[in-house]
Parts: structure tokens; C-alpha cells; sequence
């Protein structure tokens, strides 16, 4: 499906941001706004959902907890039963003290490279995959908001042009997509 | 000023007094004639005085703290901190006093090498004696409690003239002093955890006790932060206080609960690996006496807040605020009631009439000073250079 692509720059997060909660009001879907650093209060204005990152991070973290256990026990008690310090070399549950150090380093690890992965990979960003920002310019100091027509059925072309003239932008470029 | 106790919050609070009396009159009708009674009566006064002292220290920490780090947000309730703060001279009067009769009658059993008898045939004590005798322990109680109220004062007093002043000079100042107190608290807040605390144990030692203290008053000092807001809040006062500082406080709340378990498990799992017989006494005791206080202390303030509070969504809703935070403070009251009972009593030591009595009539005269401290004192410090940014504190 053919859809046209609004990129609208702005030199200011804050006229950015107003301009967003003008457009917003008047029923534009705002598909997505790029920016060198992250906007504060800028996901309630256009509609970014709650991350879920937070709910992975506990099912990785769970994962690393059990990872520990198991592979503690198959080390430490099953395979070789390790006496240290005269503890009891034949029970884990009698000597989990030892363990819960190894176990909350190692649930860390798992949820933070867990998290990290996720975040690059939902995102595109892994080290060598293509740039998604539209402007190179939004790396450094400039802002652009993204408007897509297919978005905004109830909206023409036109009107959307003249709600952008009346909230003013710094630049306005137009895409069109196959 | 804006705030004026209300009738409800006074009644709440000599209630809390009266029934804290009559309690403690019960107590000590019940067990006046124990053999152990003046030592669980001392154990108690100190139980609940240093507790409540600790509330009020742990606010002016806090205070120090947010000076010295130069933050922002916590301007909006910044009168809270210093309200709370403001019981430190009551605190260190009670906490003061009952430290004098414990000393006046030879450590009562508690201080036990303050008693000559003991030091007499104790190896151990005598060889502690260059640190641990009363004339040093008082020249360091005073040295303590003069400097807590020379940096409270001095905080209290220009807080109040920058309403008035405005400007950046005193901004400097205190963000200078709070500095300092950082460093004379870095090393009082451990030094007094042994002298008054851990030296009940005379024979056993840990160098991470003093934090472990610090880390349950910290904590407990922020429930008390967070609920005070919240009741300032209910009753409309402190507009410029949105859902972001009661986040940041919960959050507080949330870290130091992790502070405070993390060294609970480091003394404990340390001295359980190593197995050194003079070591693990200290938790052979509490763990003969007290299995069920001791580790259900450990769970309330370690597993509740862990659970409860780590949603966003939590730490923004008074209800779970207030149900946790009355939870821990509770908890760690709790704490500090086995940290002086064990040493001192043992299998002896009761949770009885006299222990609840006691923390009762502390707790009414905490509530009755906080909130005549909040009654002094204009609610928004109008000439905080952070104001601005803490009216628009959002996260």
C-alpha cells in the first residue's frame, strides 16, 4: 500500500513539544518523533504506549535465578560436592546462604544484557543495522516529528498542511512510500 | 501558618501518649517484682528512645544530604524534612536520660562493662576498657548529640531567614554545611551505633554494624517522610506536591529497604560462613530466643517492600504507601527492639505491656512534635533557589 510520510523538523524540544499537544488536540496521529536525546513528557502527548521492557526484565531475571540454581547444584552439591569452610557439601537448601550472592549476581546479569538485547533489537539499533531516523540532522540538534497520511484517514492532505502552517514547524518534508 | 493541627491529629496524638502511659503503668505493675524488671524497663526506654531519636537524626541527614548533593526536587518538601528533623532535641533528651540511669546504675545489665564487677573478672571487658568506659562514652554521647544540634540549628535558622532573605549566599552555606555534616555523620552515625548499641553485646563485634543501624533508621526515617507528606496531602496543604515527589519517596523507601536487607544478609551470611565460635554467639542467641521475631522481622522489611513497592503504580498509590510503610516501620521497631533485648536479656526478654507501652508514648509525642514543628514554619520554603524546579519535578 502506497502512503505519504510527513517529516516535520523543529530546532526546539519544547516547540516541538507544544506543537505535538496542538496537533494532537485537532485528531493527528503522530506516528513516531526523533530527537538526539529523550523527551521529557513527550510519550503521553503522542500516544507511546507503557513499555513492556519491564516484564521481560523479570521473566529474564527469572531465568538467570534458575540458571544459577541448577548450575550451582549440579557443580557445588551433585557432581563434586565441594566442602567449604566444613558447611554441608551434600545439601543445597542447607547451605543456600552460600549460593544467594552467586544467585543475585548472576539474576542481575541475566535481566540487564537481557534487557539491553531486547531494547536494541525492538528498536533496529543492533551495531551495523541501518540508520532509521529520517534526517541525520535529528542526531545532532535538530527534532522531527513523523505524520503518516495512511494514519490519518479523516484528515486530507491539505488540512493537515494548513494545521502545520498554523502551529509552525522549521522544515517540511515530504515522502512517499511504496 | 498555613498548617494548624487539627483537633483529630491532637486527639490521635495524646491518645497515643495516654495509652503509651497507662501501658507502661501496667507493665510495670505487672513486673515489678521480676528479678529482671529494671533491666527490661531501662531495655525498653532505650528500645523506643533511640528509635525515635534515630527518626529525627535520620531527617536531618537526609537533609544534610539533599543540601550537600544540591538536589532539586525535594525543595516542595523540604518543611517535612525539617519537621521531622526537629524532634532530634526531644529525641536526644529522652535517648539522653535513659542513657544517664542505665549509666548511673552501673550499665543495669545492659551496658554490662560499665558494671565494675564484671570488668573485675572479665578479661575481655578489661581489655576493651581504654574505649569502652563511662567517662568516654559520655564524652562521646555529648560530642554527638552537640554536634546534631549545632548543624540542626544552625540548618532550622537559616532555612527560615531564606524566606525572608532569598537570594544564593545562604544556598551556599548550607550546601557547604551539609557537606561537613556528611563527614562528621560518616563517622558518628557508626561510632554511636557501637557505643550505644552494639556494645550490649560487649564481646561480639562487627565492623559493618554502625551502617546496618544507619541503613534501618534511613529507611524508617523515609517511611516517616512519605506518610507525613501523604497526611499533609489528604488534609489539601502542599499543592506543589504531585505524584513524581511521592514516586521519589517511595522509591527511597523502596532503595533503603534494599540498603538496609543487604546488610542485614552481609553480617549475617558472613559470620554464618565463617563459623568462628565468639562470631556466631550473637546470632545463636537471637536465633535460641527470638527465631520468630528475628527472621520475620527480616521478611517484613525486606520481602514487603521488595514486593509491594517495586511497581511504578505502587509507589504513586497512598494506600500501599501508608499499608508498607506502617508495615516496616513496625519492622524495623522491631529490629532495634531485638538488637538491645537479645544482648541485654536474652531468654529473658518479653514483648510485652511495658516494651509497646513505651513506643506507644514515644510515638504520640513524635506525632504531636512533627506536626506543631509543621505548624511553625510556612509549608513551601518560598525563596528555595530549587523551588521552581521542584514545582515541576515530573518523572
Amino acid at each position: 500500500m502506497s502512503d505519504k510520510v510527513l517529516y516535520v523538523m523543529y530546532d526546539d524540544d519544547h516547540v516541538l513539544k507544544d506543537s505535538a499537544k496542538k496537533l494532537v488536540e485537532k485528531g493527528v496521529k503522530i506516528t513516531e518523533v526523533f530527537s538526539p536525546f529523550p523527551i521529557h513528557g513527550i510519550d503521553p502527548i503522542i500516544g507511546v504506549k507503557n513499555t513492556r521492557l519491564g516484564i521481560m526484565a523479570f521473566l529474564y531475571g527469572l531465568t538467570g535465578l534458575t540458571l544459577a540454581t541448577i548450575g550451582m547444584r549440579f557443580f557445588m552439591v551433585t557432581d563434586w560436592p565441594m566442602n567449604i569452610g566444613g558447611k554441608p557439601n551434600f545439601s543445597y537448601l542447607e547451605n543456600i546462604l552460600a549460593f544467594v550472592p552467586i544467585s543475585f549476581e548472576f539474576t542481575v546479569m541475566c535481566a540487564a544484557h537481557g534487557m539491553a538485547i531486547t531494547y536494541l533489537l525492538r528498536n533496529k539499533t543492533l551495531p551495523g543495522m541501518p540508520a532509521q531516523n529520517p534526517d541525520p540532522r535529528t542526531t545532532d540538534d535538530k527534532f522531527v516529528m513523523e505524520i503518516r497520511l495512511s494514519e490519518n484517514n479523516k484528515i486530507s492532505e491539505k488540512e493537515l498542511d494548513k494545521m502545520l502552517q498554523e502551529v509552525g514547524y522549521l522544515e517540511l518534508d515530504k515522502k512517499e512510500i511504496k | 501558618m498555613e498548617f494548624q493541627i487539627t483537633k483529630k491529629a491532637k486527639n490521635v496524638a495524646f491518645g497515643l501518649m495516654g495509652l503509651g502511659t497507662l501501658l507502661t503503668i501496667i507493665g510495670v505493675v505487672l513486673s515489678a517484682s521480676d528479678h529482671h524488671f529494671f533491666t527490661r524497663l531501662m531495655a525498653s526506654g532505650l528500645i523506643s528512645g533511640f528509635f525515635f531519636f534515630a527518626l529525627g537524626l535520620g531527617a536531618l541527614f537526609f537533609l544534610a544530604l539533599k543540601y550537600a548533593t544540591e538536589s532539586g526536587w525535594y525543595a516542595a518538601i523540604k518543611r517535612v524534612i525539617e519537621a521531622v528533623a526537629g524532634f532530634l532535641p526531644i529525641g536526644m533528651i529522652v535517648l539522653g536520660l535513659v542513657l544517664l540511669v542505665i549509666t548511673i546504675n552501673d550499665g543495669a545489665h545492659i551496658y554490662s562493662w560499665m558494671d565494675p564487677k564484671v570488668k573485675a573478672h572479665d578479661e575481655l571487658v578489661r581489655h576493651k576498657a581504654a574505649y569502652l568506659n563511662p567517662i568516654f562514652f559520655w564524652i562521646r554521647t555529648i560530642v554527638y548529640f552537640t554536634t546534631y544540634f549545632l548543624f540542626w540549628r544552625g540548618f532550622k535558622k537559616r532555612s527560615l531567614e531564606e524566606d525572608s532573605v532569598g537570594g544564593t549566599a545562604l544556598h551556599f552555606k548550607n550546601y557547604k554545611r551539609g557537606a561537613l555534616f556528611l563527614v562528621f555523620f560518616a563517622v558518628f552515625s557508626s561510632t554511636s551505633a557501637w557505643d550505644w548499641i552494639m556494645s550490649i553485646d560487649v564481646h561480639w563485634f562487627s565492623t559493618l554494624f554502625g551502617w546496618y543501624t544507619f541503613a534501618g533508621m534511613w529507611c524508617s526515617t523515609m517511611v516517616v517522610l512519605v506518610l507525613t507528606t501523604l497526611y499533609l496531602k489528604k488534609l489539601g496543604h502542599l499543592s506543589n506536591v504531585n505524584n513524581s515527589h511521592i514516586h521519589d519517596l517511595g522509591k527511597w523507601t523502596f532503595a533503603t529497604s534494599f540498603l538496609w536487607s543487604y546488610l542485614w544478609f552481609s553480617q549475617f551470611m558472613l559470620i554464618w560462613y565463617a563459623n568462628i565460635g565468639e562470631e556466631v554467639v550473637y546470632f545463636q542467641t537471637r536465633i535460641a530466643e527470638f527465631k520468630l521475631l528475628y527472621f520475620g522481622m527480616f521478611i517484613i522489611n525486606f520481602a514487603f517492600p521488595m514486593l509491594i513497592l517495586m511497581s511504578r503504580d505502587a509507589k504513586r498509590n497512598a494506600g500501599i504507601l501508608v499499608f508498607v510503610g506502617l508495615t516496616i516501620l513496625m519492622g524495623h521497631w522491631l529490629d532495634v527492639y531485638i538488637m538491645v533485648s537479645a544482648g541485654s536479656l536474652g531468654a529473658n526478654a518479653k514483648l510485652g505491656a511495658l516494651e509497646i507501652g513505651m513506643a506507644l508514648l514515644m510515638a504520640g509525642t513524635f506525632i504531636y512534635v512533627v506536626l506543631r514543628n509543621l505548624s511553625k514554619a510556612p509549608l513551601t520554603p518560598v525563596n528555595h533557589p530549587f523551588l521552581d524546579e521542584s514545582n515541576h519535578h515530573e518523572i
